[in-house]
C-alpha cells in the first residue's frame, strides 16, 4: 500500500496487531439504524457526543438523509462517577424537542465499561419525567469493543421485538408476516414488502427504514423523517403467521426470530439473504409456507428472465476470480451467489468473527476448494492476501476503493457504506430481481474492464 | 395508520421551540439580549459538534510521515477513515485508519500490550518519521499507561512516539485542539534552524483542504516571505521540529491553533497574527499585514503588486456572479467564529446577505466581531442543532446554507441550496483562487434549475416571497 518498508513486519503476516483500515465500524451505528427504521423513534446513545456526531455523518454520507441521533454528551466527571443526570437531562431535552413515539437508547464503549445501570436508569428517568416518561426508552447493549454494527443491527432488532412484542396484542384481521431483512438497502426493503404482497401478506418489517432514509423532498420541515415501522405493529409481531429472518450468523439462533418462535409461537424461517436464484427461491418458498400460496406468476417471470442472463451472460464472466468483503451475513450470501454464477470467490472477508462464519460459508458454497475465508479482517490484511491471486474483480464497499486502486481491478460498490457513488440507498439486491440488478452489474464491469484494456478500444462486444 | 404519529407533524417557522437551556446561545441582532458561548452541550440537543477526540484527530490527521494510531475500539478510528479533503504532495501515511481495536478481552485484561505490538508493527512496516498515539473514551477506564508505552517505543525505535491525550469524554472538539496542541509542541524546538531566514513565517491551523496549503503557499513565495512549516497541512514531522526558527506565525483557523500560537510565543517568542485565506479581502489583509509586518520595502511592493495583479484577474468574472446572486439570503453554520466572519464578508462581495451564522465553537471575542459586521435581524447561533437551524432556515427564508455533511440534508430537505465548507471539501475555497470557486459552488448550487420543481419551493414561488 502506501510506502511499505521492505524490512519485515516483526510478528509475520498474520495475526496483525493493529487493525489496518477495518472493514467493520461499531455495534451503535448498527443500532442506530435500526431505531431509525421504527416510525417516531429517535436514537439515543449514552456516552461521548462524539459517537452520535461520527454515525450520524458516516449514515448521512450513505444515505444522504438527516439522521439525528441524540446523546447524552458525558463529560469527564461523568465518566467517573456515572452518566445518569446527563442521561436524565438528555431524554428530557431529546422528548421536548423531538415528541418521539419512541426513544431508542444505545450503550457506548463508554457507558458500557464504567457499568451503566441501564435499566435502572430508564426507570428512574421515566418516574422523573411524569407524562413524558411514557415514552417507551428501548434499550439495547452495543458495547463498541465487542462485534461490529452487524451485530449491534441484530442485538438491536431483537431488542425492539422483546420490548414490545405482546401475546395480548389484538387479533389481526388478516394473515401477515414478520420480516428480518438484516441489514439492507432501502430498495430492498421495499422489494421485501412487495413480495410479501404478492404472496397476499401483509408485512411487519423489522426494521424499515425505506422512507426514513430514502424520503421524498419535503414541503416543510420534519422533526423526524416520516416512514417506519409502527410500535403498533411490533407490538403485533407475537401474532404473526410466521417470521422469516435473512441471515446467515442467525440461522446459528440468537436473533429476534428465535424469541418470537420460542416465546410466542411464531414459527420462523430462517434463511441467508436471498441473492441469487436459489437463495431467491428459498425466501419464495419461505413466503409460500407463510402464506400458503403458490409463488405468484409475476416472480416466477421474473425467475425466469434472470435464468435467461445468467445463460446469456456465462461466457463474459466464466472463470472469473472475485474478492468478496462485506458484513458477515452480506458476504457469505454475495459468496454463494458467485459461484452460482461461475465466478470463484477466491477470498471472502469480513471485519468480524461471528461463531461458525467459515462453517456457514462452507456450507453456502459447498466446497471451499480455492477459497480462502478471511474472517476477523481488514482491508490491509486482505490486499496482503490478494497479492498472488490474480483476482478480476472486488465486491466491497466504499472503503474497498484503494484496494481495487492498488490491484488494478474493478470494484462493484455493494453494501454500507457507499461514500463515492451516488444512489446505494436504491440499490436493489433482493430476490430475481436484486439479483439480475447486481448480475448486470457485475457483467458489466468485467466488460468495461476488458474494453479499457483493449489497444484498439472497440464498440462492439 | 391508527394515531398521528407526533414525530411526523411538519414544522413551521415557529412550531420548533428552542430548548430553555440553550435560549442565552440563540440571539438576534436588534434584540438587545446577551449572548453565551463557550458552553458545554446541553445532553439531547442533538449537538452538531463532535468529541475531544475527534478536535485532535482532525489538527494533527494531515500529518503525512507519521503514523496515526487511535487507541480504542474500532469505531473512533473507522469513522475518520480517508474522509478528508487534506492533501500531501509526498507521502500518505495519514490516509490509513489504524486501530488497536479494542476487544472484550482487552477492556477486562487491559489494552498496554496490544498497543506496543500495533505500534512496533506499524513503526517497523511504515518506517514514519513520527507517531502518534490517540487515547480514547475507555483507554483511561481500563488502566493503560499510554504515557509509559509510547516512551518504551520511543526508545526502541528511535523517533518520537506522542500520546494524544483526547478521550471523547474530556469535551468538545476544542479540548482535543488543545491536546492536539500539546502533542505537536513536542515536537517544536527538536529540528536544526540555521537556514531559516529573517523573512520566515509558519502557517497555524491551514489544513491543505484541496491543496489550500500550496497556494497560500505560494503567495508568500512570490513576495519573498519563507514558509518554514504548515500546521498541519502537508505536513512534515521535520518541518514542524523546525518551526521555532521562522519570525512570524499566521494563524489561520484560530480555534484549533491560537494555544499553540501562544506557547510558541511564550517558549521561542515568536508573535503571531490572525489571519484568514477566505475571500478576497480577507485574504489581500493577510497578505498586507504579513508584508508590513516585516517591514521589508521590496516584499511590501511586491505584495501590492500580486494583490492587485489577483484581483484584476479575478473582478470581472466575480462582478458576472454578483449579478446572478445579488439579493439572495445565506445561512452559515461553521468550525468557529474567524472563519464564519470571512464568509459574511465573501458573500457581501457576491451581494448577498448572511441572515443565519452560527459555529460549533466560537469564543466570545470572535463572535463579539460576528455581531459587529452582521446585518440587523441576523440570527447568531452558537453549538446549534438540526431542528433549530432548520427553524431559522425555514423563518429567515433563507436560498443558501453553507456548512458540512452533517448540516446537507437540513438543507436539502428543505429545497436550500447547499456549499460544503467543511474539511471533506475537494475543491479549494481560499485564497483568490478560491474565492472564485466559492463563487461557482454557491451560484452552481443556487442557480439550478431542480429548485423550481421541489413542494417547498414550487408551492411559494420566489417572486410571491419578501
Amino acid at each position: 500500500m502506501m510506502e511499505e518498508s521492505d524490512i519485515a513486519v516483526p510478528t509475520g503476516p498474520e495475526p496483525l496487531h493493529a487493525t489496518r483500515n477495518a472493514c467493520k465500524v461499531c455495534a451503535p451505528l448498527g443500532a442506530s439504524m435500526v431505531f431509525k427504521g421504527i416510525r417516531g423513534c429517535l436514537p439515543f446513545l449514552h456516552g461521548s457526543q462524539g459517537c452520535a456526531t461520527y454515525i450520524r455523518r458516516y449514515m448521512i454520507s450513505h444515505f444522504r438523509e438527516p439522521v439525528d441521533i441524540a446523546s447524552s454528551s458525558f463529560t469527564e466527571e461523568d465518566a467517573i462517577f456515572g452518566g445518569s443526570k446527563n442521561f436524565m437531562a438528555g431524554v428530557e431535552n431529546a422528548i421536548r424537542q423531538y415528541e418521539p413515539e419512541m426513544i431508542g437508547v444505545a450503550t457506548t464503549c463508554l457507558s458500557e465499561t464504567i457499568g451503566e445501570n441501564m435499566i435502572a436508569m430508564i426507570r428512574d428517568t421515566q418516574a422523573m419525567l411524569g407524562q413524558s416518561g411514557k415514552t417507551p426508552l428501548v434499550h439495547v447493549s452495543t458495547p463498541s469493543y465487542s462485534g461490529s454494527h452487524s451485530e449491534g443491527f441484530h442485538a438491536a432488532v431483537k431488542a425492539v421485538v422483546k420490548h414490545f412484542a405482546s401475546a395480548d396484542a389484538p387479533e389481526p384481521d388478516a394473515p401477515f408476516v414478520n420480516i428480518m431483512p438484516g441489514m439492507v438497502s432501502c430498495a430492498d426493503l421495499r422489494h421485501l414488502r412487495e413480495i410479501a404482497g404478492l404472496f397476499g401478506l401483509r408485512a411487519v418489517m423489522l426494521p424499515d427504514y425505506s422512507e426514513t432514509l430514502e424520503g421524498e423532498s419535503w414541503a416543510g420541515y420534519h422533526r423526524l423523517s416520516p416512514g417506519g415501522t409502527g410500535i403498533e405493529e411490533i407490538v403485533s409481531s407475537a401474532k404473526a403467521r410466521g417470521s422469516i429472518e435473512m441471515s446467515h450468523t442467525l440461522t446459528m439462533g440468537g436473533g429476534a426470530g428465535e424469541y418470537l418462535s420460542k416465546t410466542f409461537s411464531v414459527p420462523l424461517s430462517s434463511i441467508g439473504m436471498p441473492i441469487g436464484v436459489r437463495a431467491s427461491d428459498s425466501l419464495m418458498a419461505a413466503f409460500a409456507s407463510v402464506s400458503g400460496n403458490p409463488t405468484p406468476q409475476i416472480l416466477l417471470s421474473e425467475r425466469g428472465r434472470l435464468l435467461d442472463a445468467y445463460v446469456d451472460a456465462h461466457k463474459y464472466i466464466a472463470g472469473k476470480r472475485a474478492i468478496v468483503v462485506g458484513d458477515p451475513d452480506f458476504s457469505i450470501a454475495l459468496a454463494g451467489f458467485l459461484a452460482e454464477i461461475g465466478i470463484k470467490p477466491v477470498l471472502v472477508a469480513c471485519g468480524t468473527n461471528p461463531k461458525n462464519w467459515k462453517g456457514l460459508l462452507a456450507a453456502e458454497l459447498g466446497s471451499m476448494e480455492g477459497v480462502t475465508a478471511m474472517p476477523d479482517s481488514d482491508h490491509h490484511r486482505l490486499g496482503l492476501a490478494a497479492k498472488e491471486l490474480k483476482a478480476d474483480l472486488i465486491l466491497g464497499t466504499s472503503k474497498a476503493a484503494p484496494l481495487s486502486r492498488e490491484l488494478g481491478i474493478p470494484l462493484v460498490r455493494v453494501g454500507f457504506p457507499i461514500h463515492d457513488r451516488f444512489g446505494a440507498q436504491r440499490q436493489l439486491y433482493s430476490g430475481y430481481r436484486g439479483t439480475q440488478q447486481l448480475f448486470d452489474r457485475i457483467v458489466n464491469s468485467i466488460m468495461e474492464a476488458k474494453q479499457n484494456a483493449s489497444p484498439i478500444g472497440y464498440s462492439y462486444i | 395508520m391508527g394515531m398521528e404519529p407526533k414525530g411526523d407533524r411538519m414544522s413551521g417557522e415557529n412550531d420548533i421551540a428552542i430548548l430553555e437551556g440553550r435560549k442565552g446561545q440563540v440571539w438576534e441582532k436588534g434584540s438587545g439580549a446577551s449572548f453565551v458561548c463557550d458552553k458545554a452541550s446541553l445532553s439531547g440537543s442533538v449537538t452538531q459538534r463532535a468529541c475531544a477526540f475527534c478536535g485532535s484527530r482532525v489538527v494533527l490527521y494531515p500529518i503525512a510521515d507519521a503514523v496515526h494510531l487511535v487507541h480504542g475500539p474500532i469505531g473512533c478510528a473507522a469513522y475518520n477513515w480517508d474522509i478528508r479533503g487534506a492533501l500531501s504532495s509526498g507521502p500518505q501515511m495519514h490516509r490509513n485508519s489504524f486501530s488497536t481495536d479494542l476487544a472484550e478481552r482487552e477492556v477486562i485484561f487491559g489494552g498496554e500490550k496490544k498497543l506496543a505490538a500495533a505500534l512496533d508493527e506499524l513503526i517497523a512496516a511504515y518506517r514514519p518519521k513520527a507517531a502518534f498515539v490517540y487515547s480514547t473514551c475507555i483507554v483511561g477506564l481500563i488502566g493503560d499507561d499510554v504515557a509509559a508505552i509510547c516512551k518504551t517505543a520511543s526508545a526502541r525505535h528511535g523517533i518520537p512516539v506522542i500520546q494524544v491525550d483526547s478521550p471523547g469524554f474530556k469535551g468538545t472538539k476544542k479540548l482535543g485542539y488543545q491536546a492536539a496542541c500539546d502533542s505537536i509542541s513536542k515536537l517544536i524546538g527538536t529540528g536544526d534552524t540555521s537556514k531559516i531566514g529573517p523573512l520566515s513565517i509558519n502557517l497555524l491551523g491551514e489544513f491543505n483542504i484541496a491543496g489550500e496549503a500550496w497556494m497560500i503557499r505560494e503567495y508568500f513565495e512570490k513576495i519573498g516571505i519563507e514558509v518554514v512549516s504548515t500546521m498541519t497541512g502537508d505536513g512534515r514531522v521535520d518541518d514542524i521540529r523546525r518551526a521555532h526558527g521562522a519570525k512570524l506565525n499566521l494563524v489561520q483557523c484560530s480555534g484549533s491553533m491560537t494555544a499553540l500560537a501562544k506557547k510558541m510565543e511564550a517558549d521561542h517568542g515568536i508573535p503571531f497574527k490572525r489571519v484568514s485565506f477566505f475571500g478576497m479581502e480577507d485574504t489581500a489583509k493577510a497578505i498586507y499585514d504579513t508584508a508590513d509586518y516585516f517591514g521589508d520595502e521590496s516584499v511590501k511592493a511586491r505584495a501590492a503588486e500580486l494583490v492587485k495583479a489577483e484581483i484584476a484577474a479575478l473582478m470581472p468574472q466575480i462582478k458576472e456572479y454578483r449579478k446572478k446572486l445579488k439579493g439572495r439570503r445565506a445561512a452559515l453554520y461553521v468550525g468557529g467564529a474567524f472563519k464564519a466572519l470571512s464568509l459574511v464578508t465573501a458573500l457581501r462581495v457576491l451581494g448577498m446577505q448572511t441572515v443565519l451564522a452560527g459555529t460549533q465553537t466560537g469564543n466570545a471575542d470572535d463572535y463579539a466581531a460576528l455581531r459587529e459586521i452582521c446585518d440587523p435581524g441576523t440570527v447568531i447561533v452558537d453549538d446549534s442543532n438540526p431542528l433549530e437551524l432548520a427553524k431559522f432556515v425555514i423563518e429567515k427564508n433563507v436560498d443558501l446554507f453553507i456548512g458540512g455533511v452533517k448540516e446537507r440534508p437540513i438543507a436539502f430537505k428543505l429545497g436550500v441550496a447547499f456549499c460544503d465548507h467543511n474539511h471533506e471539501r475537494k475543491i479549494p475555497l481560499a485564497g483568490f483562487k478560491g474565492m472564485l470557486n466559492f463563487a461557482e459552488e454557491v451560484a452552481s448550487s443556487v442557480l439550478s434549475p431542480v429548485w423550481s420543481l421541489v413542494p417547498r419551493r414550487a408551492m411559494a414561488p420566489r417572486e410571491a416571497r419578501s
